[in-house]
């Protein structure tokens, strides 16, 4: 027999459920990685998962992204399309020591460049500490991002979860 | 070791099988059973559950929180000493008065489990198989399965993929599975400059999850201070009904599982969480959840792996959901 692996994508996803029998629907805070993409603004970091300061982030990707730099590694894992993905190895780091999540860098990166990855759907990449990077998607894409709660992460639970 | 931390087990029985004692409890198996005792019950269920159930217990080092085998028989992780217990979390024994709890150092019961899965697992039995994959684990003892009852478990320190790291899966070693046979095996294009070869890091993340060849079984992929990837490959039912003592999250990466969410510790149910590709949910602190996957599945399990987590448990201070909204 021949199966068939299904994937989500922005183009073709199905949310799931909750049946609830004696619980809140908002203790699981369940929502869709494709449908909070399709609402979401170009390289906006929305939280779909938070665990204490821990957080997953859902990235749409479109076009080039602005520069960013962390403290901290992080990790994107494609869910959808195709990135390239630049990495710069900053001459000195711009994220203070000991600052959770991702910043923002104005203008280009004084450093090295460390090289470029090719990303496709399924693959996950590391995005080392201190290091700038930064995306370019040709079509629209879809990230999920292992990092940790900071200044840019936007929650908006009560928009993307099931209740 | 002290005397009482040895693993005490009685000679075969007619099927060829030892019993194992620890504390006030003892183990023993026939042809399709487990068959617990304790002063004050008895209980039985197949032993296809017990060994599927008593596999993860042991590579999991007791896990998260409590890992019931079934409503009535199951552990709980103190992180150094572990509980075992009859009925604790099951209402009918709870108000009859009929349960136990008998606690006792983490490594004493996990030499006296190791011991008990070595000596009832047979040669054509590999209890983190598929049932599709795998013989049955009925009948006379016949033989051992060490190597599947003692695979390493897969924890990478940052990502797999970096080098001196995890490395990816191969055709040599990890053949894809039969319902993953679509997934695409490309890798991503690493163009690393001279000297950032070791940091310039990525690896197909689906792909190496085609290629895992057991279930129910989360292993470490990347590591963010002490948050943990833990994928896993799922098929058929989770062999324990988790009650998770602190929040973890699922991402559902390909096909789909129905999740049966009952109360911690009563075991009533409270809800049934159907997850599709690409949906995100929690498992809240205060219950117990087992998984039901039709097909082969990709799921992302995400654990936060603090240390300071055990005292906040202990202490009532973690908290049981995820966000207020
Ligand atoms: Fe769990």
């Amino acid at each position: 027999m021949d199966y068939t692996t299904k994937f989500g994508s922005l183009s073709s996803y199905e949310k799931g459920r909750i049946d609830v029998i004696d619980d809140d629907a908002k203790h699981y805070a369940f929502s869709n990685i494709f449908e909070v993409a399709e609402h979401a603004k170009p390289w906006e970091k929305i939280a779909v998962g938070k665990n204490m300061q821990y957080v997953l982030e859902v990235i749409r990707a479109e076009g080039t992204s602005p520069w960013r730099t962390c403290a901290h590694d992080e990790f994107p894992l494609v869910m959808d399309g195709q990135l390239v993905l630049e990495l710069v190895k900053l001459d000195v780091p711009l994220a203070p020591e000991g600052k959770n999540g991702s910043i923002a860098i104005s203008g280009e990166p004084a450093g090295k460049r460390m090289g470029r990855i090719t990303l496709r759907r399924g693959h996950q990449a590391l995005l080392p500490a201190n290091s700038a990077y930064r995306f370019h998607a040709e079509t629209t894409s879809v990230i999920l991002l292992q990092t940790i709660l900071g200044d840019d992460t936007v929650q908006k639970w009560a928009e993307i979860c099931l209740s | 070791m002290s005397m009482n931390e040895v693993v005490q087990s009685s000679a075969p029985n007619g099927a060829g099988y030892k019993s194992f004692t620890i504390g006030a409890f003892t183990f023993g198996r026939d042809e399709f059973f487990a068959r617990i005792a304790w002063p004050t019950g008895t209980h039985v269920l197949s032993v296809d559950v017990f060994l599927r159930a008593l596999q993860r217990d042991v590579a999991w080092d007791f896990f998260y929180g409590t890992v019931n085998f079934d409503s009535v028989i199951g552990t709980v992780n103190h992180y150094g000493t572990v509980d075992l217990f009859a009925g604790r979390y099951n209402e009918s024994y709870r108000k009859a008065e009929l349960d136990y709890v008998e606690n006792f150092e983490s490594g004493h019961l996990r030499e006296t489990f190791k011991a008990m899965l070595e000596d009832w697992t047979n040669s054509e039995f590999d209890p983190f198989a598929s049932p599709a994959e795998t013989g049955k684990p009925f009948g006379e003892k016949s033989g051992s399965n060490t190597s599947a009852i003692t695979r390493r478990r897969v924890a990478a320190n940052r990502m797999v993929g970096v080098p001196g790291d995890e490395q990816i899966r191969t055709d040599a070693s990890h053949p894809i599975n039969r319902m993953f046979a679509d997934v695409s095996q490309d890798e991503p294009l690493l163009e690393a400059e001279p000297g950032f070869e070791n940091e310039v890091a990525a690896f197909n993340l689906f792909a190496y999850l085609s290629r895992s060849d057991v279930t129910w079984n989360p292993s470490v992929v990347s590591v963010c201070k002490e948050s943990l990837y833990c994928p896993t490959t799922e098929e058929y039912i989770l062999p324990v009904i988790h009650g998770n003592d602190r929040i973890e999250w699922f991402v559902q990466l390909s096909d789909e599982i129905r999740w049966e969410v009952e109360d911690g510790d009563t075991g009533k149910k409270r809800a049934a969480v159907t997850m599709k590709a690409g949906d995100v949910a929690a498992m809240p602190g205060d219950i117990r959840h087992q998984g039901y996957s039709p097909k082969r599945s990709m799921l992302l399990v995400w654990e936060n792996g603090s240390p300071d987590l055990p005292r906040l448990i202990a202490a009532g201070q973690a908290p049981i959901y995820p966000v207020d909204f």
